[in-house]
């Protein structure tokens, strides 16, 4: 069994979180897709959560505006996307 | 204008009153009233309008204007399916279209910033009942294009009861966090408007930085939300923020849990605001029911009693009232805010009051020893999905018409429909397609077969053992 890189998960939280099919999720934005809106936006921090097991701050919630700054953010919780 | 309407002409002392705050602009009354009424001029009474609106300022001031009109609004989200936007237009066959457009449209009565009045060119084939003041639809967009009939007299008394239970003052300052389209919505605008107080009209999410920026700095002192909104609030760690304009915040749209409920008195005592815990329905204009803060951590888990000016009783299995405690029956309220019936087309609209006053709400309540109201379930087979009804019957009827073989289940705000043999296509795209919830919410549980009752209704107690 070959591990699933931390890339691989993070891309997959956008994919269920917001139920597309392909996987070109790297210039997604908040808003930008219509699955992207408050309720998108819950489940992707619920589903972030639960698979890097941390606990993300409110500002972080209001500012993860973006698959980018996602990879930001998560750097804060010693989280490294690649 | 010789019709009572809820925005009757504005008193001296308002005139140069805020009314609305949007993107840092502050909008008089005087000057909505003025831009109200100059969209509403291209109607007359008892035209019918529908208005495809969103929160801002340019909806809510054609909304005011056809309102002191006289002619009669059918609310729709800018966010609606077309498909339900045209069987609207063809089952009410409206004057007139109010919506957004792209580019100048050919034929435009008037334009307010990105918005077109737009002349239909129906045949109107239809009388309106002289009290009908607007039209407002039960759900988000499934199914029918079935809608309630509210009256003036509705409205008035519905949002004069809100203003005086929640002690609305002129110094209130609402922030908008639902849709205008949706009763719950609206009724936060009215009361607001009605009171002389103020509206920031945003189209921003709680998920989203600038809504508490703008909160804070228009100085917002109370919104409301669904239970949605309190599952956003409870993740953004709500009581940690410094909102020192906010007085009170309110909760509708559906039953929040107990346990919801007891976790948000106490945070918003600890912050030194107001929690209030209210229930409705379209059917009744909007409010029925308020939990008094005071009450929000004691009571948490009831929807309290009914509001100043209504009453509430329970109806047992054989139509007799129950007046014992803790006995569940079916809900009905009375008042002068319940509307006066359906409309399921353009013909109904000359229909009188039907109700009478009296609402069978479809809910099945008890109340406690001290008179308290509690929730304890539906009548009709229908989920409540972020504060707006979602018919199960109806989610069938319409994969069955897509050659689905399902049954849908599941709790509030999150959907399971079990399909047999498989699904044939992508169930939540096609479903978030047809009635914009989000995909996410709609689970598919693939199961061999739908066991059925004789009459064809699904046994969900053994597809529990089939399916998840």
């Amino acid at each position: 069994m070959i591990a699933i890189t931390n890339l691989e998960k993070y891309k997959n939280c956008f994919i269920e979180a917001f139920a597309l099919s392909e996987a070109d999720v790297e210039s997604l934005k908040y808003q930008g897709i219509q699955e992207w809106d408050s309720v998108g936006h819950m489940a992707l921090m619920a589903l972030l959560e639960d698979n890097f097991e941390i606990m993300l701050d409110t500002d972080d919630i209001i500012d993860f505006a973006s698959f980018e700054k996602g990879v930001e953010i998560l750097l804060k919780y010693e989280v490294v996307i690649r | 204008m010789g019709l009572d309407s809820i925005f009757r002409d504005i008193r001296r002392d308002t005139a140069n009153k805020t009314a609305l705050v949007s993107e840092g602009n502050e909008i008089t009354f005087a000057e909505l009233y003025k831009m109200a009424d100059l969209i509403a001029s291209f109607a007359s009474q008892g035209d019918v309008v529908l208005l495809i609106c969103a929160n801002d300022v340019e909806s809510i001031a054609a909304y005011v204007g056809f309102t002191r009109r006289g002619a009669v609004p059918i609310l729709a989200g800018r966010s609606t399916n077309e498909l339900f936007l045209d069987g609207l237009k063809e089952a009410y066959r409206p004057a007139f279209v109010f919506r957004k457009t792209d580019e100048k449209l050919d034929g435009a009565l008037c334009e307010l910033g990105p918005y077109s009045l737009l002349p239909t060119g129906f045949e109107i084939d239809y009388a309106v009942n002289p009290n009908l003041a607007l039209l407002l639809s039960t759900s988000g967009s499934t199914g029918s294009p079935k809608l309630v009939r509210l009256s003036r007299g509705n409205l008035i008394s519905n949002t004069e009861s809100i203003i005086e239970y929640l002690g609305i003052t002129p110094e209130d300052r609402a922030i908008t966090t639902l849709p205008m389209s949706y009763t719950y919505g609206l009724s936060i605008i009215n009361t607001h408007l009605y009171a002389g107080a103020s509206i920031v009209v945003t189209d921003r999410t709680l998920m989203d930085r600038e809504f508490w920026s703008t909160l804070k700095n228009s100085r917002a002192t109370t919104f409301g939300g669904v239970p949605y909104t309190y599952e956003m609030l409870k993740k953004l760690r709500f009581g940690r923020m410094d909102l020192p304009s906010l007085r009170c915040v309110t909760q509708a749209g559906g039953r929040l849990s107990p346990e919801l409920a007891a976790e948000f008195a106490d945070i918003c005592e600890g912050m030194g605001i107001g929690f209030i815990v209210m229930y409705g329905q379209t059917e009744a204009t909007a409010r029925m029911s308020w939990l008094a803060p005071e009450y929000a951590r004691a009571k948490a888990g009831s929807v309290g009693v009914a509001i100043p000016g209504g009453s509430f009783f329970l109806h047992g299995v054989g139509g007799e009232e129950i007046t014992e405690p803790r006995l569940v029956g079916e809900l009905v309220y009375r008042g002068e805010n319940v509307s006066m019936g359906y409309a399921e087309n353009r013909f109904d609209l000359c229909l009188g009051d039907e109700l009478g006053g009296v609402l069978e709400t479809g809910d099945l309540a008890y109340f406690d020893e001290d008179g308290f109201y509690y929730i304890a379930g539906r009548k009709k087979r229908f989920l409540k999905m972020f504060g707006n009804r979602v018919n199960l019957d109806e989610i069938d009827a319409m994969l069955r018409r897509e050659g689905c073989d399902c049954a849908s289940s599941g709790a509030d705000d999150n959907l399971i429909v079990y399909v047999a043999g498989g699904p044939p296509f992508d169930v939540p795209a096609f479903i978030s397609g047809r009635t914009g919830l989000h995909p996410s919410c709609v689970k598919v549980v693939e199961v061999e077969r739908i066991p059925r009752s004789e009459s064809g209704k699904a046994l969900f107690g053994e597809l529990g053992e089939h399916g998840a």
